[in-house]
């Protein structure tokens, strides 16, 4: 009997995926086992038209990272969609568009003139990359960028999610484990569109600094009261740490090490919006009544969109509605 | 006119391209390696304050997220005028230097060496990491890992995180190094000292000893005379985390050295419409177009230029080799481009023999690992030696420390124009007459390929995954010929 074909593609992403991957060591070596890996660029060579001669459907699993940032990705997410049993969508970029969906707080020509007028840049002719240029020898082109940063399921239907920046290797090792046992009929598949590969409480459930419900009177910058407490909740002590509202499943590293959570792991079981979230979660410590007050200890949160969407930005729920309005 | 199109896998796929013109007689007229992504961090950290960018910006690159993460702290402490106290800044060099040491011998066995310990005119099915196992033996595959592993243990234990750490703030760190963990890491780097040196007797065993090798290190084909440019220390010596940034002519004579404040009164970048990569040259020398020699302010930053640029390295052992490497290339400076390969092991050693002084310093398990800031928050450059090249971030903030404006100059990018010269040269030196030969794509390859390209900055491709298809066109553009290095 042929082995079940896998396929991990990247797009507009950092490669840090890549690195989470190649970090489950020789658990590799079982994906190899158990799956012919049909197409996996990092690992081996690739060849689009080999994807595209494979059946629909004929690719039982394909991790995708990265979020859709030019036309070319876009194209790509949906040959793999059609040629893919399941689609999941691997870490933060394609799940929620990542820290680089920012880029969606600015117009796509605020991006590429900033780029190309920085005070290093020498360009007297004020010269922005085209999609095709006329060189002495010839025409030369590059594929454009789309308007905005998108996640994965803006463009097409994605069976499973799996959140991390990057998701954390024993989770991908545990992911990689129930496939393989559900391809030997040893496990059922989740629920299609469920969250794969990471807990279903939120990073305060796995942290192991102490709470005592305690209200906070001001926001404070870490730099200005470092190094923290070492057991006691960063949230309690000023810094506004983004565990409240983000899900389990990386063992709350970054505040085991003195910093805060920054919500890397998405929205938390149940939650639609992640910044609505987060936001009521930093006005229940609050302590105060008066809605003065409450606003001047808000104001203490010196960048909100950035604090509330630093990673779920491309994916919350009025970008989603920009998205839709493009197709 | 003919063109070929090398394009890696596919122009779908979104890496670099290379474009290669012919002439009327057959011959290279031109080339073009295309970069086609952007993604604009330069615009949208505008707005979020100056503390979190060290956390924003290790998403530039999930490949060497630690050298931003330290350029960018050491950004933060230059905007608050703070100077981090002694054990924050040994915590943040600790960390850097087993990153180094699992970078460096990621490239080596798994990207670059290959073409070297299995030989480039070996099949390409054998010029992988399996194939260095088959030629050196099986323990060295267990030893790659056990090194990547080390290296990212380390990284987790000081930073948190393996990929993209998390404690590197303004002012120092967040994290306080127990006796437990430094004696944990101190195993660690002192096998990671032994591997260095066994790599190094590796290459000088099959790559050195083989005159085949060694005739294709020291030949013209991969040979440009640049300027070459490198962090170093107040002796002069090679360092990765701090330092002024030095620059020396293709004679090898120091043509200066700047604080990292001062860097805009010596780099600049050129643009082309024909990608979204800007070519960083040195200012005061000028723009002259794609050229090597004295005149062209081309520079190249990599582990050979960053050894060319100095007097020496900071460690013995690694100083020994540094000696031995330029008694056998002829003296300083080396221009030949795959001698980036042998002093990429050079720096693997001074990084592991680092990372053991670090760790065994007194004062790094001291609690004293952060200084608070009290200067209002202006403007600060912060610059470290990514493995790639020398990396630079600057920010400008208001009075709260929220960003204004944001320039960054990024490893690779360096080296986009040496890059661009190299693949030029290696394919006028294989196509002739319009004949292409069989062995293009391989030299083509193997001349970025020992720049170690982390497109990832600039694309997202890791580095040296660069599988070639070169499409030859006619002068009326239609596709005459495909080539490809992989097996159908």
């Amino acid at each position: 009997m042929s082995k079940p074909k896998f396929a991990m593609y990247w797009s507009g992403s950092c490669g840090g995926c890549e690195i989470a991957v190649l970090n489950i060591h020789e658990k590799i070596l079982e994906v190899d086992a158990h799956f012919e890996i049909a197409f996996w660029p990092v690992a081996m060579d690739a060849k689009v038209k080999d994807v595209e001669a494979l059946a629909d459907g004929e690719i039982l699993l394909t991790l995708w990272n990265g979020s859709i940032r030019n036309v070319e990705n876009e194209h790509m997410a949906r040959l793999l969609r059609r040629k893919s049993k399941l689609l999941v969508s691997f870490g933060s970029c394609a799940t929620e568009g990542c820290v680089p969906g920012l880029a969606n707080l600015a117009p796509l020509h605020e991006i590429i003139d900033t780029a190309y007028t920085t005070l290093t840049t020498d360009n007297p002719n004020n010269i922005r990359p085209q999609p095709v240029t006329k060189v002495p020898e010839g025409e030369i082109s590059i594929p454009m960028l789309t308007e905005r940063v998108h996640t994965l399921a803006q463009v097409v239907e994605v069976d499973y999610f799996m959140p991390g920046c990057p998701p954390e290797s024993h989770q991908i090792a545990a992911v990689i484990d129930l496939v393989i046992q559900v391809v030997q009929g040893k496990a059922e598949l989740p629920r299609k569109g469920a969250v794969i590969g990471a807990g279903k409480s939120t990073v305060c459930e796995e942290c192991p600094r102490k709470r005592n419900v305690k209200s906070i009177k001001a926001f404070c910058r870490i730099q200005d009261v470092a190094p923290l407490d070492p057991e006691l909740c960063i949230l309690e002590q000023g810094i506004p740490c983004n565990g409240p509202a983000t899900r389990s499943g990386c063992d709350a590293r970054c505040p085991r090490v003195g910093a805060q959570c920054i919500g890397c792991y998405g929205p938390a079981e149940g939650v639609t919006d992640y910044g609505a979230r987060l936001l009521s979660a930093f006005a229940s410590v609050i302590d105060a009544d008066e809605p003065e007050e409450i606003e001047r200890i808000l104001d203490g949160i010196p960048d909100p969109a950035g604090q509330l969407y630093r990673f779920s930005l491309a994916g919350s729920l009025f970008q989603a509605g920009a998205a839709a309005f493009k197709n | 006119m003919e063109r070929i199109t090398i394009d890696p896998i596919t122009r779908l796929e979104g890496h670099g391209k290379i474009d290669i013109f012919l002439d009327a007689n057959g011959d290279v007229a031109n080339s073009y390696f295309q970069i086609p992504e952007l993604r604009g961090f330069e615009r949208f950290c505008v707005g979020r304050p100056v503390e979190e960018m060290p956390l924003l910006t290790n998403r530039i690159c999930g490949v060497c997220p630690e050298a931003h993460h330290m350029a960018s702290a050491k950004a933060g402490d230059a905007v608050y005028q703070v100077d981090p106290p002694r054990t924050a800044k040994l915590l943040r060099e600790l960390l850097y230097m087993a990153f180094y040491c699992t970078d460096h011998t990621t490239h080596f066995y798994a990207l670059g060496g290959p073409d070297f310990i299995v030989g480039p005119d070996a099949p390409v099915s054998e010029r992988n990491i399996l194939g260095v196992i088959r030629k050196v033996g099986l323990e060295i595959g267990g030893k790659v890992i056990q090194m990547r592993k080390y290296g990212h243990q380390t990284v987790e234990i000081i930073g948190g995180r393996k990929v993209h750490p998390a404690t590197a703030i303004p002012g120092g760190m967040t994290k306080i190094l127990s006796e437990e963990e430094r004696r944990e890491i101190e195993m660690m780097g002192r096998w990671a000292v032994d591997f260095a040196q066994f790599s190094l007797q590796a290459f000088h065993d099959i790559v050195l000893a083989n005159k085949t090798y060694l005739d294709l290190i020291v030949g013209d084909i991969y040979c440009h005379k640049t300027y070459y440019m490198g962090l170093v220390d107040a002796k002069n010596k090679v360092n990765f985390y701090d330092g002024k940034v030095r620059v020396v002519d293709p004679d090898g004579q120091e043509y200066c050295k700047y604080e990292p404040k001062d860097y805009m009164r010596h780099i600049a970048e050129h643009v082309e419409p024909w990608t979204y990569l800007k070519f960083p040259y040195l200012k005061n020398v000028g723009w002259k177009g794609f050229v090597d020699g004295k005149d062209s302010g081309v520079y190249m930053a990599t582990p050979l230029s960053r050894l060319n640029a100095a007097d020496g390295m900071a460690t013995p052992l690694a100083q020994e080799h540094y000696e031995k490497m330029y008694a056998a290339l002829g003296g300083k400076p080396v221009h030949q481009r795959l001698a980036i390969h042998w002093a990429r092991l050079i720096e693997l050693l001074y990084a592991a023999e680092r990372w053991v002084e670090l760790v065994t310093d007194p004062d790094i398990t001291s609690p004293d690992v952060h200084r608070r800031p009290t200067a209002v928050p202006t403007e600060g450059v912060g610059i470290v030696e990514a493995p790639r090249g020398t990396l630079t971030h600057h920010y400008w903030t208001d009075e709260k420390g929220l960003l204004t404006q944001v320039n960054l100059i990024v490893g690779t990018t360096n080296n986009y124009a040496p890059i661009q010269m190299s693949t030029k040269k290696a394919a006028q030196h294989l196509i002739k007459g319009g004949k292409v030969s069989e062995g293009l794509l391989n030299m083509v390859e193997m001349a970025f390929r020992a720049y170690d390209p982390c497109f990832g900055c600039a694309t997202h491709s890791l580095p040296g995954q660069m599988p070639l298809e070169v499409r030859l066109h006619n002068q009326h553009g239609e596709l005459v010929d495909v080539i490809k290095q992989f097996v159908e």
